[in-house]
């Protein structure tokens, strides 16, 4: 009878938290569906509801494009390419005993940084004149390029900022990951003589297989949010310097948040719900076809 | 510092450089040595570089032939971080970033412990239906829930643009963040290892569940607490994007905030005096990581085996 249900006094446990969560959580669920439903809203009054109109307003919205491409390229250039990196780094990192400790410190300190910060320095060294990264072209005879001064430049600038900033997370986990890996799988194979490369394949990458799966569901969630690098480097307007508006680095989330900063003209926090609404359902197809690959291909 | 010398173990090191031969075996591990290296540097040098410049004398960025990678201590412009601080209010921002985070942080704890106490020791209807709709919202893109908090922060008028007061503004920054799906699921899987014996044993002396609670789990757990408050504590201090919604006046800003808006313009940047701003901001979360890497890594490696 010690473990009898309690229910009452569960939920007084329970309470703070989920008074909170209703607020902030649950509630604005729902509602940004409602909102993506209704007719001009503004100001917390709608004149009706419509069905399909505050989303085809953000398809039409001349930044949409724009914000499906640079998000679309972000996620698939940077995303497989961190994962590779991170994979590599932690494999040899974890292979060798001098100076792990301080290698493995200097790739963890991205994890806590300011993204803002470290925009704002990333910016310095793609500055055309006074930036490392045409001092370091310079050595090679190649002439400055200004860097955040186009769109494809700017691109490049920020893939690499993407892929600088992905790095930490990812080789903490698959870290963890190895060290967890049962050393008989090795010795096995040390006795048999199998070649590096093949225990790399057959035994590290299998074993590794649910953090693989873990990092790269995650990975594509987080790189579609794309927003506060790109704030970064090139600022709240996210333009290349001296650029016009159709090569901005606007993205799905930059696009939610600029529909909600005009909240006082009618139908444009509508717009940003409907906006959301298209990033869930876009993480979502891509977090459920991830898990429907993970489910034939991660070994457990 | 002297743990990292003797990390570095230099002088074995040197007794094996000594006996160095080109075997195949030597050359693999010159590769690997090579290519870590290499992305060291990588990951390195915008800290480097922000250090560097921070550094420099204005006049020395902008009429050197070529950026120099070093600069000698005498000629170093500490100069700057003084300007930096003088042309923002920093420490306004500071004291408003560590007001918040205080804030939430202890609301955070509060709740999270309380419900985390719930999921994993009391039997009720529905716990297990609760549990998964909690883990089911954090798949959702946090936007979601922006739009109407942002509506609802302006609606209770925590948020106008002109008649903001400070208690305002600490409650639009601080309310949203009392609580978190996640961490209240990380502290419900370090409360499920505590034996139930304990729990049983407790309760044949009488011990009510609170202080159970308190004398036995928040100990054992405590941790996983410290991991969730450092967390909590970093996630406020590069807190951008809220933020940047709900204040209306510039001394209510936080730090993150503040660094982006006073270095916004494009042409006429002192940069040697933004990086010693970005210096600012960066330096006490690379103190908190270098002393409590530990903690920070439980989580880590937490939410790398909820999978």
């Amino acid at each position: 009878m010690l473990e009898k249900q309690s229910n009452v006094k569960a939920w007084l446990y329970l309470l703070p938290a989920l008074a909170l969560l209703s607020v902030f959580t649950f509630y604005p669920l729902f509602n940004a569906f409602l909102l993506a439903f209704l007719k001009d809203y503004v100001y917390g009054s709608a004149t009706g509801f419509v069905f399909m109109d505050n989303f085809k307003n953000v398809i039409a919205d001349p930044n949409f494009n724009q914000a499906v491409k640079n998000t679309s390229i972000i996620v698939f250039v940077s995303v497989p390419i961190s994962v590779t990196v991170a994979l590599m780094i932690s494999v040899l990192l974890n292979s060798i005993k001098k100076f792990q400790g301080l290698l493995q410190t200097i790739f963890f300190l991205p994890y806590v940084t300011n993204a803002i910060a470290i925009g704002m320095a990333f910016a310095f060294i793609f500055n055309e004149s006074y930036g490392l990264l045409n001092l370091m072209l310079s050595w090679v005879n190649i002439d400055p390029v200004d860097w955040l001064g186009s769109w494809e430049t700017g691109m490049v600038s920020l893939l690499i900022y993407t892929v600088w900033g992905g790095l930490a997370f990812k080789i903490m986990v698959f870290l963890s990951g190895l060290q967890s890996i049962d050393k008989q799988y090795y010795d096995a194979a040390r006795v048999d003589a199998t070649p590096k490369f093949r225990v790399f394949t057959r035994i590290t990458v299998p074993l590794l297989s649910p953090m693989i799966a873990y990092i790269t569901v995650t990975s594509f969630i987080g790189s579609f949010k794309a927003y506060r690098t790109i704030v970064g480097l090139f600022g709240p307007t996210v333009l290349p310097a001296g650029t016009l508006p159709d090569e901005s680095f606007i993205t799905i989330v930059g696009l939610i948040y600029e529909s909600l900063s005009k909240s006082d003209t009618p139908g444009m926090v509508s717009e940003a719900a409907a906006a959301s609404i298209l990033l869930f359902i876009t993480t979502l197809a891509f977090t459920i076809v991830n898990m429907w690959v993970s489910k034939k291909r991660v070994h457990f | 510092m002297e743990k990292i010398i003797e990390k570095l173990n230099l002088k074995e090191f040197w007794k094996d450089l000594k006996k160095f031969r080109f075997t195949k075996a030597n050359v693999r591990t010159i590769a690997v040595y090579s290519f870590l290296l290499l992305f060291a540097i990588f990951v390195f040098i915008p800290f480097y570089w922000m250090i560097l410049t921070s550094l420099k004398t204005l006049e020395e960025i902008e009429t050197a032939l070529q950026p120099s990678l070093w600069v000698k201590f005498k000629d170093m412009a500490f100069y700057n971080y003084y300007s930096a601080l003088q042309a923002a209010p920093y420490i306004r921002y500071m004291a408003n970033t560590v007001l918040i985070a205080f804030i939430s942080t202890v609301g955070t704890i509060v709740t999270t412990i309380s419900a985390a106490f719930a999921f994993a020791r009391l039997n009720f209807k529905g716990r297990d239906t609760l549990f998964l709709a909690l883990i089911a919202t954090m798949m959702i893109p946090g936007e979601m829930f922006v739009i109407t908090n942002y509506l609802t922060v302006t609606g209770l008028g925590w948020a106008s643009p002109f008649t903001q007061t400070f208690p305002e503004a600490i409650m639009a920054l601080s309310f949203p963040f009392m609580t978190s799906v996640f961490y209240i699921f990380f502290l419900r899987q370090t409360f499920k290892t505590i034996p139930d014996e304990l729990y049983l044993a407790a309760k044949v002396d009488g011990t009510s569940d609170f202080k159970y609670l308190r004398r036995i789990m928040v100990p054992i757990a405590s941790p996983t607490i410290i991991t969730i408050i450092i967390l909590n504590a970093m996630g406020t201090w590069s807190a951008y994007i809220w933020p940047n919604l709900v204040t209306s006046k510039e001394e209510y800003r936080l730090v993150t905030n503040g660094l982006r808006n006073a270095y916004t313009q494009n042409q006429g940047i002192a940069y040697n005096e933004a990086m010693a701003a970005a210096m600012i901001v960066t330096f006490p979360l690379l103190i908190v990581f270098l002393l409590l890497k530990k903690y920070i890594m439980r989580g880590v490696s937490r939410a790398g085996t909820k999978g």
